[in-house]
């Protein structure tokens, strides 16, 4: 026996009244692949649990009329590398969410769970970082948005009020000779949290960057939007220099810290390295479109 | 990439060295194979461990007033209810002494290590047990507390057992092994090239996949065990030993065993919940989690180590000096045996001085894994070797053969080696298209190197029983005592069905309960496969001689005047042709009116366990801007005597290489500034995952022991012994750098790397 | 708080049961219903050992609630076989891709959802399959092997 409750509301409505009345304590269930193991390890203890998964609104990919995507909350890893025209248009965004674990993991986590984890290490945040994502956030107040990389506060603290839910991440709509693309540093190959995570977004016009945006992972409390570095690139022909001058830049924006999984100075390092090799994947996708 | 076997034992077999099925095998892949937590018994109920959350504190009492009193809570036992042994007097069990084992599964005096058993709760159910625990009061005065140990070493360390003593003062260092050859001073003396440096490792995790689990009855004063081990036999023994209940009394069911690796050579659980099902008088379950299995059951050590070598130019290793300073945790053991004897044993080296110290401090305390030791003291001796290859200007594997043991060797641990297989693996090895292949070319900055390192394990026989019955339609079924944990069931019947000349398939292999056959020691020191053939094979025999007498006395002629031939029983000599030949079939349909039924038991301590060798050759590519080393092609010989089951010994060797990839890539206990372990989890306690490894290649070397039946040597522990070096030493053919400290983690890696451009700078 | 009543599906079978809130798929499979093929490795889906298929696509039962389960269809190790062993279970018998067993169902469970997927997959394929799925014993060597020599006796012999 237990006095934890369980719910699976159809509607948003009655999703939002139910986290709104846990006052504190009810935690939200899209793929579980975070909250179980919390409450296993006794760090959560929830006395409502509201499973998000059958909302439509939450669970639905659907795109927008300018040709950018609206990606429900809950939608998992494996949906989302299944959708036939999403991972052309922002590759990056689904390789990021897919290297969330393992095949078992990816069949389960969600977008909007690895963002309201509030883990700086998220795989899928630095890429909707990047990406410039928009995030739909509905409460007892009505519905707002907020960019994603406003919504993370520290380590598993979020700037949402109570009772307020993420539904779902907007991503714009893709000119000419744009592409996005994700990497990571993990000992392993895979089934490990990232040591530094890196997301690159650009346009290229004429082999020239005309708009850029880095999202830099697990070398901060919150993931980073690196603007120094965008601006880096941009105007550049992504050359050799403006490369170093942007690996510099994410490199100065880290604020690390020494742990099990990485040293402040290798993190440090780390970044720069990656937000060059991601940046050339971006740009070598980009030229093909 | 292939598997391979070199034998130079015949192979006319039928059974013997083929790729049968295992017994167990639809059982495993359908799901019903039943693991120690797969049992459940009516009325049963669950316990839980109360666990120390300081490293090393004074238990000043233990109030479980409350604990008791809270609903569901049916008994609560503290190390008052476990049998004390004074730590005056060593009371020995195999290895493990009883003084340590009661310490170890209850915490006494002291709370030694973060995880430390204080209190074990039993209730109707795991969430109850769980809350139960925490309303047990336990008053502790907090005390200093040592974890690394260099540290444990130094004379100002916390001490952790006042009653142990070096030369003369409380000191960490609880033993000291010695093993000496010859002179070294002498040796040294004669050396033009001499090679002296330190290495650390961290303790590692066996990492069995199943977590320790137990079920327990205890019924009039008579327990009933269904666990998880690498030894029914051990149980009884230990839970006798810290129960008081005598060993006629205990029944110690096998169940399947989900991994071990030496990890389950000794008990946790089962003596606590024996002492909570009698207590309560309910069947009691118990399981470990993941975080519990890495916080209190054994590790192997962490290691601080110097090994020195000298050789003359022409390559002749003159003289070998190594001091390995073994972590034990929190209560002494570590295997400095393994390390400190095996370490010079593949060299044939005129003078050695190698000595191990086993070494308290304030973790969990080491368990067996894999030939324990030997890789601590190999990845030293063998980085070594590498260094003195380089400076002697020759190609590693010939100076390992210009060295290699021999029979006739003197080995420094004590044997005169008889006929070994180490100078063929050393040959397979340089013969091989693995070492012929030239490595790739630097590309996108990724470098590669290869690298080698041998290895030896001493290998046991010990205690085993078997016994095997023929059945009224001529089937077999066999018993012996050592639980399965990689297939030896498959062994077991390839052998029976060999001997008896019949299909494997007619022949069942159960393990047996320890009410049910004769004492048989651990399933470890590779010793399985080596002595439950010695055992099987003469109960076998004995049967063949019993079916002979049958058919003899069907006959009517003397016994001497049949023989046995593929399965049947046929007249010899001048007999030869006037009967028709019987089948073990028709002579077990006949087996009541001959003389009843037909079965044979073997009891023997089997001696005759020769040493195995092992040559490892490794590939890795590596990321010099990330730091990253992967392995990219790894080929493992091994001198295995006779592969009874060509596919688990092969098995035996890749999944050894596995384990050592980790250890020297990945893996490695990390701990906080509170003494408390940080990676308790499978995902920071980083091992090998399929995408991270290659295809693991394997050449089987057969040179038949001379003193077993089958010519067999043992397999499972070598495979760990070669390949932290042979890794360590493949990074510094990439890189031109020398790591001495494993793992070889990234961020260790990259430092390294910076530090030598800053200095070439 | 009551149990949660949950009607479910598990290996083509209609199924019932009740279970707490916050209980785990997997405590459901192996308490309750006694499917103890499914392992606990870890409980926090690092292992792999529980592997089941929810709606045809392989999960963790160790991070899914029990209570997730009503409507859908779930399906283990112990379902694998029909009369004949599944191709998979025989080949890992036959190339002795097994040692102690206890990963064992996971990883038939993980490559029998691989081969539905992709009957033809590259080694690279099967080895990021199956990064979910821990064994200790084997090296993964033969695992790797037996999976795509599967394949492709189910694609037609042609190797």
């Amino acid at each position: 026996m237990t006095d934890i409750q369980y719910l699976a509301p159809r509607t948003l409505d009655e999703a939002v009244q139910a986290f709104a009345a846990s006052s504190g304590k009810g935690r939200i269930l899209a793929g579980g692949t975070d909250l179980l193991v919390q409450m296993r390890a006794g760090t959560v203890t929830p006395h409502t649990i509201i499973d998000i998964k059958k909302i439509g609104e939450m669970t639905a990919i659907e795109e927008t009329a300018g040709g950018g995507f609206r990606v429900g909350a809950g939608v998992s890893g494996a949906i989302l590398r299944e959708h036939p025209k999403l991972k052309k248009v922002w590759p990056g965004v689904v390789e990021a969410a897919n290297l969330i674990g393992s095949t078992q993991i990816q069949g389960r986590a969600t977008a909007g769970g690895n963002l309201c984890n509030g883990s700086p290490a998220g795989d899928s945040v630095p890429a909707m970082v990047a990406a410039g994502a928009i995030v739909t956030i509905q409460g007892p107040k009505g519905r707002r948005e907020l960019p994603v990389e406003a919504v993370p506060k520290g380590p598993g603290r979020l700037n949402l009020e109570p009772g307020e839910i993420v539904v779902s991440f907007t991503l714009p709509a893709r000119p000419k000779g744009s592409s996005d693309a994700y990497l990571r540093m993990i000992p392993r190959t895979e089934m490990d949290i990232a040591v530094v995570g890196c997301g690159v977004s650009l346009t290229l016009e004429k082999g020239v960057c005309t708009a850029a945006r880095v999202g830099l992972g697990a070398v901060a409390p919150t993931v980073l939007l690196v603007e120094g570095a965008a601006k880096a690139l941009i105007g550049s022909k992504l050359d050799e220099a403006a490369l170093d001058k942007a690996a510099n830049a994410c490199r100065a924006a880290c604020r690390p810290i020494d742990d099990k999984r990485g040293t402040i100075a290798y993190r440090t390092q780390i970044a720069g390295v990656l937000l060059k090799r991601t940046a050339a994947i971006a740009a070598e996708r980009a030229g093909r479109n | 990439m292939s598997t391979t076997t070199t034998t130079t034992a015949g192979d006319d077999n039928k059974w013997i060295g083929k790729r049968t099925v295992r017994p167990d095998g639809a059982d495993k892949v359908t799901g019903r194979a039943a693991y120690a937590a797969d049992t459940n018994m009516p009325g049963m109920i669950w316990g839980k461990v109360l666990r120390s959350p300081h490293p090393h504190a004074r238990i000043k009492s233990i109030n479980t007033a409350k604990a008791e009193a809270h609903p569901g809570v049916k008994a609560v036992v503290t190390a008052k209810d476990v049998v004390d042994f004074p730590i005056a007097k060593s009371v020995m069990l195999g290895i493990q002494d009883m003084r340590w084992m009661c310490r170890n599964v209850m915490a006494r005096e002291k709370a030694l290590f973060v995880g430390h058993p204080v209190a074990a709760v039993a209730a109707t159910s795991e969430k109850i047990a769980a809350e139960a625990c925490k309303l047990i009061e336990v008053e502790y005065e907090v005390l200093p507390f040592v974890i690394d140990v260099e540290e444990a070493m130094k004379p100002d360390a916390p001490v952790l057992h006042d009653h142990i003593t070096f030369e003369g003062k409380p000191s960490n260092i609880a033993g000291k092994l010695e093993h000496k050859l010859g002179d070294v001073g002498e040796g040294f003396a004669k050396a033009d090239v001499i090679i002296e440096r330190s290495f650390r490792t961290q303790p590692v995790h066996q990492g069995y996949i199943e977590p320790h689990a137990c079920l327990v009855s205890v019924s009039d004063g008579k327990a009933t065990i269904w666990s998880s081990s690498q030894g029914q036999f051990m149980v009884r023994a230990m839970c006798a030993y810290l129960t008081g209940i005598p060993q006629n009394d205990i029944r110690a069911i096998p169940a399947e065993i989900g991994g071990g690796f030496g990890g389950k050579t000794i008990v946790y659980l089962e003596p606590v919940a024996t002492l909570l099902a009698k207590k309560s008088g309910r069947p009691v379950k118990m399981a470990m989690t993941r975080t519990e299995v890495f916080h209190a059951s054994g590790p192997t050590s962490g290691s601080y180590s110097k090994v020195k070598l000298g050789a003359t130019k022409d390559g002749k290793i003159v003289a070998g000096e190594g001091t390995y300073c073994l972590q034990a945790g929190a209560l002494p053991g570590s295997p400095i045996r393994g390390a400190a004897g095996c370490a010079f044993a593949p060299y044939d080296i005129p003078n050695v001085h190698s000595v191990g110290y086993d070494v308290v401090s304030n973790r969990s305390k080491v368990a067996a894994y894999r030939a324990p030791g030997a890789p601590i003291g190999a990845y030293a001796v063998e980085c070594v070797m590498d260094e003195l290859a380089e400076a002697l200007k020759m190609d590693p594997l010939q100076l390992r053969l210009k060295n290699a043991a021999k029979q006739g060797t003197k080995a420094a641990h004590g044997p005169t080696f008889p006929r070994i297989g180490f100078v063929e693996t050393i040959e397979e090895a340089i013969a091989h298209p693995h070492y012929k292949t030239p490595l790739a070319k630097p590309k996108n900055g990724v470098l590669h190197g290869r690298g080698v390192a041998s290895g030896f394990w001493f290998n046991a026989g010990g205690e085993s029983s078997a016994q095997v019955n023929v059945n009224e339609d001529g089937t077999v079924v066999v018993i012996t005592g050592h639980p399965d944990i990689g297939g030896s069931r498959a062994s077991t019947a390839n052998i029976v069905a060999e001997v008896l000349g019949i299909d494997y398939r007619k022949v069942s292999v159960l393990i047996g309960d320890t009410s049910v056959i004769g004492f048989s020691n651990l399933t470890g020191g590779s010793r399985v496969t080596y002595a439950s053939a010695m055992v099987v094979t003469q109960s076998t025999e004995n049967v063949i001689g019993q079916l002979k007498a049958r058919a003899a006395k069907i006959w009517k002629i003397d016994p001497e005047a049949v023989i046995w031939e593929n399965g049947e029983a046929r007249p010899a000599g001048d007999n030869a042709g006037k009967f028709e030949p019987m089948t073990l079939g028709q002579l077990a349909a006949q087996a009541n009116a001959t003389g009843g039924p037909i079965g044979a038991g073997t009891q023997l301590n089997t001696t005759g366990a020769e040493g195995g060798f092992a040559t490892h050759v490794c590939d890795v590519e590596v990321d010099p801007e990330l730091g990253i080393v992967r392995v990219l092609r790894y080929t493992s010989f091994q001198d295995v005597g006779r592969a009874i089951h060509p596919g688990y010994v092969e098995g035996q060797m890749q999944g050894g290489a596995a384990q050592g990839i980790g250890w020297a890539l990945s893996e490695e206990y990390i701990y906080d500034k509170n003494g408390k372990l940080d990676n308790p989890s499978f995902l920071d306690y980083r091992m090998p995952v399929t995408s991270d490894l290659p295809m693991l290649d394997t050449v089987i070397i057969e040179v038949p022991n001379p003193k077993h039946p089958q010519g067999v040597r043992g397999v499972g522990e070598v495979p760990l012994v070669p390949p932290l070096a042979a890794v360590s030493n493949a990074i510094h053919n990439a890189l031109g750098q020398r790591f001495y400290s494993l793992p070889m983690s990234p961020p260790k890696v990259l430092a390294a790397l910076e530090s030598k451009t800053a200095k070439a700078a | 708080m009551a149990k949660l009543h949950v009607s479910t599906t598990i290996n083509g079978e209609p199924q019932e049961f009740l279970c707490d809130a916050d209980q785990s798929m997997l405590d459901v499979l192996r308490g309750p219903l006694g499917l103890t093929g499914s392992k606990e490795g870890c409980g926090s889906g690092d292992c792999g050992a529980c592997s089941i298929t929810l709606d045809g696509r392989l999960v963790c039962s160790c991070l899914m609630l029990a209570a997730e389960a009503e409507g859908r269809q779930i399906a283990t190790i112990e379902g694998m076989a029909g009369e004949e062993l599944h191709p998979l279970q025989t080949k890992f018998l036959e190339m002795a891709a097994l040692q102690c067993g206890i990963c064992t169902p996971g990883v038939l469970m993980a490559a029998k959802s691989l081969l539905e997927r992709n009957p033809d997959p590259t080694e690279h394929e099967v080895r990021f399959w199956l990064a979910g799925n821990l064994c200790r014993c084997t090296g993964y060597d033969k695992i790797v092997r037996a999976v795509m020599e599967t394949a492709a006796d189910m694609r037609g012999g042609a190797r």
